[in-house]
């Protein structure tokens, strides 16, 4: 399981990478969706399997052919490079690699990885729908309120007249 | 069978979340910048994930099925604006949307 896992870490992180490099939004899409898959099988490999198969269905499925879908519609092709200031250039890269090398410091003294781990939560489709039906129900509930919410804000910003 | 170590789950987190932050932050293609979002709550899900692993919970999957929800909810309503922006400006530069910039 542990080659798996790194084997799999590198592509996500690799084409995690190419989707913020790629200059034409339709390789960036395809970059997302190799990210979206590899961490699918991270989950796998971690206990999760129900979510991976959610990670699929609905990430690398619904979202991402809503994405491409607009991708098509808008017609975007390549990014055109406009001025931008240079201060986000020769203060923003230093200050981001700062932030990066103090969360990673963090991890590092505040994590053991030598911690004896648990025996892997039982996580198929009944184990997570017993949790989020029973003790997670009204969060669940609330969840459909926010879906509704968002369909009917789509809806109305998309459509071109009322 | 050996574990993986929960330490590179979290490494693994945190390098997806930078590089989301870059996105955000450098590109002007609206799209990429929506899609780097989605980056963002990933990192946060491998970390429900790898925490729900270590602590022998499902509790933590369950959160990270709710992020998946929100990712869904943004990503139709941000392309709505979206679409609702270039029928208005005809571009998805974020550099030349500034109406209420100046």
């Amino acid at each position: 399981m542990v080659p798996v896992f790194y084997i799999f870490a590198a592509l996500t992180i690799i084409a995690a990478l190419s989707v913020i490099l790629q200059r034409t939004p339709v390789y960036s899409a395809l970059s997302l969706i190799v990210v979206l898959c590899s961490l699918a099988v991270l989950y796998v490999s971690l206990g999760a399997k129900f979510l991976a198969v959610i990670q699929v269905i609905v990430y690398a499925g619904a979202i991402m052919v809503l994405f491409v879908l607009v991708i098509m519609l808008l017609n975007a092709g390549r990014e055109r490079h406009t001025e931008g200031s240079r201060l986000a250039r020769w203060l923003g890269v230093p200050l981001l690699a700062a932030f990066l090398v103090e969360i990673l410091s963090v991890i590092w003294n505040g994590l053991s990885s030598g911690a004896v781990a648990p025996p892997a939560p039982d996580a198929g489709p009944a184990a997570v729908g017993a949790l989020l039906f029973r003790h997670y129900v009204l969060p669940f509930e609330v969840t459909s309120i926010l879906i509704l919410v968002a369909i009917l804000g789509a809806v109305v910003l998309a459509k071109k007249q009322l | 069978m050996m574990p993986i170590p929960p330490t590179w789950c979290v490494y693994l987190g945190t390098g997806l979340f930078t590089i989301g932050v870059i996105g955000v932050l450098t590109r002007r293609n609206v799209i990429i910048i929506l899609m780097s979002i989605e980056l963002i709550l990933n990192a946060v899900n491998i970390n429900l994930v790898a925490f729900s692993r270590y602590f022998g919970e499902v509790d933590g999957q369950i959160f990270a099925i709710f992020v998946i929800t929100d990712a869904a909810a943004e990503a139709a309503v941000g392309l709505g604006l979206l679409i609702a922006l270039f029928r208005n400006k005809e571009t998805v530069n974020a550099d030349e949307i500034d109406l209420l910039k100046w």
